[in-house]
């Protein structure tokens, strides 16, 4: 039998410095007994220090999470820790990832040991109340009592965190002092020794009785949380007998009591959108932002309106918002906003020359997580909010409207045409006016085969230019811009009403 | 009237904050006071430094500037038809009493809320005068909640980020109509607008580190917001709605919940009755399904009756029980994904069973082991010694599982 001698109980370095020994030797976990403090009269050996490895050559190994593992555990108080321990680090040496077996006896007893000991560690951090001492300036003693031995391994986390400020922690067994500059620990004190009282203390039980709600009393679950052998050191303690014999009465005063009538009633009403001759893009934009015509519109953010000048010539429909345009409130700003800038440059256009608009003007959406998927718009949709395109579109008149992707054609034609009939034939806007159709940026950022998209992008570059070029051309032919007297019109629901 | 003393005020003041539930404290940037002035650290993981008989965390000193207030909110004890007594703090005031409570190690930091006085652009100004003492004045690295004010002042409120570790605005009810009726003032769409400005600013902040180091962190503990449960009529459909949008729309860190309590001077608007503990219980459980056991919309309404939580079970149970198609699942084989949707299987007895089954080949015994409610979860698993042959097909397997009716916990 060898026996290992540690300086105290949490002596670490001791423990691996004989564990390292050990194993080189070769000893089996049964034939170590380990020791505190001075030596005591022994039948064996006494292995005050770790005797040289009988085999240089031979490494135990072990990897830093158990090391990590083992200081913490060492902070428990069962006095068969260092067993386990050593022979958890026997039987490592075997099997490496031993402690990934959550079913095996020794694993875990030391998770529950490890699960103690931070336990105790974050309740310390927590329960620890420090206590001003009278006539000298910032500096602060504690009294605490943890149930494993916890100080020196806990005492970092308060130089952290009030690292100008002198304190001290005294507990039974060990205390922890800080100057402001250094760390260091002594014996153990008693209770008499810490400050009995400070002023604070009053506020801080005013406060904990306070922000109590006797309407919601439970007690296990506090209980369950901050433990009854805590409650000694804890200065608002003494209140939660009282207040919890009051609680019951202070709610049912509260729900017999007569309420009280409301003083003032606001109306509501949800908007219903009115155009009105002579309203202006900056009206439109107002009235818009209050719209819930559809029942997509109580999850988006906002409506995001068109942008562009009002004397544009070429009005670019999308299909709706993304998740980006719907946060910030604009056209065409994510993903699929930047190919379409990069697309329109390409052209020989910038947004300013354009009105940016899309079909549906609030985002849809599936939440997934923390994120949202995008849906498309259901042709209802489409429909209802076509109001306001309509709207939009007798504002500025454009000359040329370029529909990218089904959505936008489907709601300036008033019906579904396939994407690639509508860009070789073009269609009919429901106001009459011209109406050619390219693809959808976003269905070019999706396209995940790379030699499909480059051409599909050129498709979207070749589109602008050739709107860009009607848009133009139809100015230099006629410097009116009413629709030919043989289109049907539809704009009727623009005039004002009688 | 004397003028209050600082005791009077901060029992009024908490008074009228508690009933915000937040209290977190974690998930911040890791720092501390080494090398500066004063006190504070923030390591990633919050503390509770006291527990109320209500069975709540006090973690922050929650407290409002002032509950002098010019909304009409119904459910609030501090709206302006309340007659509850009034008081207010200075920026001062509050940020001495912060370092004050924080040097006896009370509490992590300070969570700051406000009636609206004056206007949104003052009532803001006075908040982040506040979050501006502690971290200018006195060094304070602790943390920092704010609410912020729909409509302030942009410029405040990108101030009011780079101080504080949080933000939040709280929705209140989870429909328009519900804060139509009830919140008159209050308009769901600005505060959603006010959302998105912060998730903006967060995105943004992201994006500048990837270049700059030293960009400013903006709210590096991210938004929350809290709703009501019980004031209005929304179902717990409703709710979830609400929150999946909320979530998934502005990457909010929580959406926390608080069954609508009786408060003093109570309006008559309002249901007088206990606050619905229990189904505040069951939509926190609804809320972790969506958030970490890859439960969707879908998923969700299965586990509900007409709209609502069953109250005697769990949603993860309620919905197993109308998915029995799906189960049993063999642990031994079966994806992480799988195993968190067995009803009484949280994630940390997934992690055991993935881990332990790499030794191993379970058995039902090496399951009681791993976790905690063997009974519950016996009749939707199979291991290699069982298979719950004509249990999970039972009727009355329902009745089985759900506890049983229990005598009220006597207070202490």
């Amino acid at each position: 039998m060898r026996i290992a001698r540690l300086d105290s109980e949490t002596d670490f370095e001791g423990w691996r410095g004989h564990a390292r020994a050990l194993l080189c030797d070769g000893v089996p976990p049964e034939g170590v007994t380990w020791q505190v403090g001075a030596a005591q009269d022994s039948l064996f050996a006494i292995l005050d220090a770790p005797a040289p490895p009988r085999d240089p050559a031979y490494r135990p190994r072990v990897s830093k999470r158990f090391l990590a593992d083992a200081k913490l555990a060492l902070c428990h108080r069962d006095a068969t820790r260092f067993d386990l321990l050593y022979r958890l680090i026997h039987r490592l040496q075997d099997t490496p990832d031993l402690l990934s077996n959550a079913l095996d006896d020794d694993v875990i007893r030391l998770n529950a040991m490890i699960k103690a000991v931070s336990r105790d560690r974050h309740k310390m951090r927590a329960f620890v109340r420090f206590r001003a001492v009278k006539g000298v300036a910032d500096t602060f003693v504690a009294w605490f009592e943890p149930e494993h031995r916890i100080v020196e391994e806990n005492a970092p986390f308060f130089v952290r965190r009030f690292a100008n400020m002198n304190w001290s922690i005294l507990t039974p067994e060990r205390s922890a002092h800080y100057n402001r500059a250094a760390l260091h620990f002594g014996p153990g004190t008693s209770q008499a020794e810490a400050p009995d009282g400070d002023a604070l203390e009053d506020l801080w039980r005013a406060y904990y009785g306070a922000i109590f709600n006797p309407a919601r009393l439970k007690v296990k679950a506090m209980s369950a949380e901050m433990p009854k052998k805590y409650w000694k050191n804890l200065p608002e303690a003494d209140l939660i007998a009282p207040l919890i014999a009051d609680a019951q009465k202070a709610e049912a005063g509260m729900v017999a009591a007569a309420p009280t009538s409301p003083k003032h009633l606001a109306d509501y009403a949800f908007a219903e959108p009115t155009l009105r001759p002579g309203d202006t893009l900056a009206a439109l934009r107002r009235e818009a932002a209050g719209c819930a015509l559809c029942d997509h519109a109580c999850h988006a953010t906002q409506t995001v309106f068109g942008e562009g000048p009002l004397d544009a010539r070429l009005m670019v429909v999308g299909e709706q918002p993304g998740d980006r345009e719907d946060i910030e409130g604009r056209p065409f700003i994510g993903p699929a906003g930047a190919l379409f800038e990069a697309a329109l440059a390409e052209a020989g256009l910038s947004r300013d020359d354009l009105y940016l608009t899309n079909a549906v003007k609030h985002f849809r959406f599936t939440p997934k997580g923390k994120t949202r998927l995008h849906q498309s718009p259901k042709i209802g949709h489409i429909d209802q909010c076509r109001w306001w395109l309509k709207a939009e579109r007798t504002l500025i008149k454009p000359r040329v409207t370029l529909a990218m992707g089904a959505t936008a054609i489907r709601a300036l034609a008033g019906r579904a045409i396939p994407v690639g009939e509508a860009r070789d034939t073009g269609f009919d806007c429901f106001d009459g006016r011209a109406g050619l159709a390219t693809l959808h940026p976003a269905s070019i950022l999706r396209q995940a085969d790379e030699t499909v998209a480059a051409t599909m992008r050129e498709t979207l570059v070749a589109d602008l230019k050739r709107a860009r070029m009607m848009a133009m051309q139809d100015q230099s032919l006629s410097g009116q811009n009413t629709p030919s007297p043989d289109r049907p019109h539809w704009n009727h629901a623009l005039q004002p009403s009688s | 009237m004397p003028a209050l003393d600082r005791l009077e005020k901060l029992k009024i003041l908490a008074d009228a904050a508690k009933y915000d539930a937040s209290c977190s404290s974690s998930g911040s940037t890791t720092r501390d006071s080494r090398g500066g002035k004063g006190v504070g650290s923030s390591e990633g993981m919050g503390i509770c430094h006291s527990y109320a008989p209500d069975g709540r965390c006090i973690s922050l000193l929650k407290v409002l500037m002032t509950n002098y207030c010019m909304f009409d909110c119904r459910f609030c004890v501090n709206r302006i038809s309340s007659n509850v007594q009034r008081a207010r703090f200075t920026p001062d005031e509050l940020a001495t009493l912060t370092i004050d409570f924080y040097k006896r190690n009370y509490i992590e930091g300070l969570f700051l809320s406000s009636g609206i006085i004056r206007s949104p652009d003052y009532t803001m100004e006075q908040l982040v005068e506040t979050a501006r003492i502690l971290r200018h004045r006195e060094d304070f690295r602790g943390y920092i909640h704010l609410k912020t004010i729909p409509d302030a002042d942009p410029d405040l409120l990108r101030e009011a980020g780079i101080l504080a570790d949080r933000v939040s605005i709280n929705v209140e009810l989870p429909t328009r109509a519900g804060l139509a009726q009830f919140a008159p003032e209050k308009d769901e769409k600005r505060i959603r607008a006010a959302m998105a400005t912060t998730r903006a600013q967060i995105d943004g902040w992201k994006e500048e580190r990837r270049t700059i180091r030293s960009a400013p962190i903006f709210a590096p503990a991210g938004q929350s917001t809290q709703m009501i449960l019980g004031a209005d009529g929304a179902s717990d459909a409703q709710v979830l709605r609400s929150s999946a949008d909320l979530y998934g729309s502005y990457r909010l860190k929580r959406v926390y919940y608080s069954a609508f309590s009786p408060i003093p001077d109570a309006s008559k608007d309002l249901p007088l009755q206990r606050p619905p503990l229990m189904r505040e219980h069951r939509v926190y459980q609804a809320d972790w399904l969506w958030r970490f056991y890859g439960f969707g919309l879908d998923d969700l309404d299965m586990a509900m009756e007409g709209g609502m939580l069953p109250l005697d079970i769990d949603p993860k149970l309620s919905w197993a029980l109308r998915r029995r198609d799906l189960f049993p699942v063999n642990v031994n084989r079966a994806a992480k994904e799988q195993l968190l949707r067995i009803p009484g299987l949280g994630e940390t007895s997934v992690r055991k069973i993935l881990s332990a089954r790499r030794h191993a080949r379970l058995r039902l015994d090496d399951i009681g082991k791993l976790c905690r409610n063997l009974r519950k979860i016996r009749p939707f698993i199979e291991t290699s010694d069982w298979r719950p042959t004509n249990l999970l097909d039972r009727a009355g397997l329902r009745a089985d599982l759900a506890p049983k009716p229990q005598q009220l916990a006597l207070a202490l």
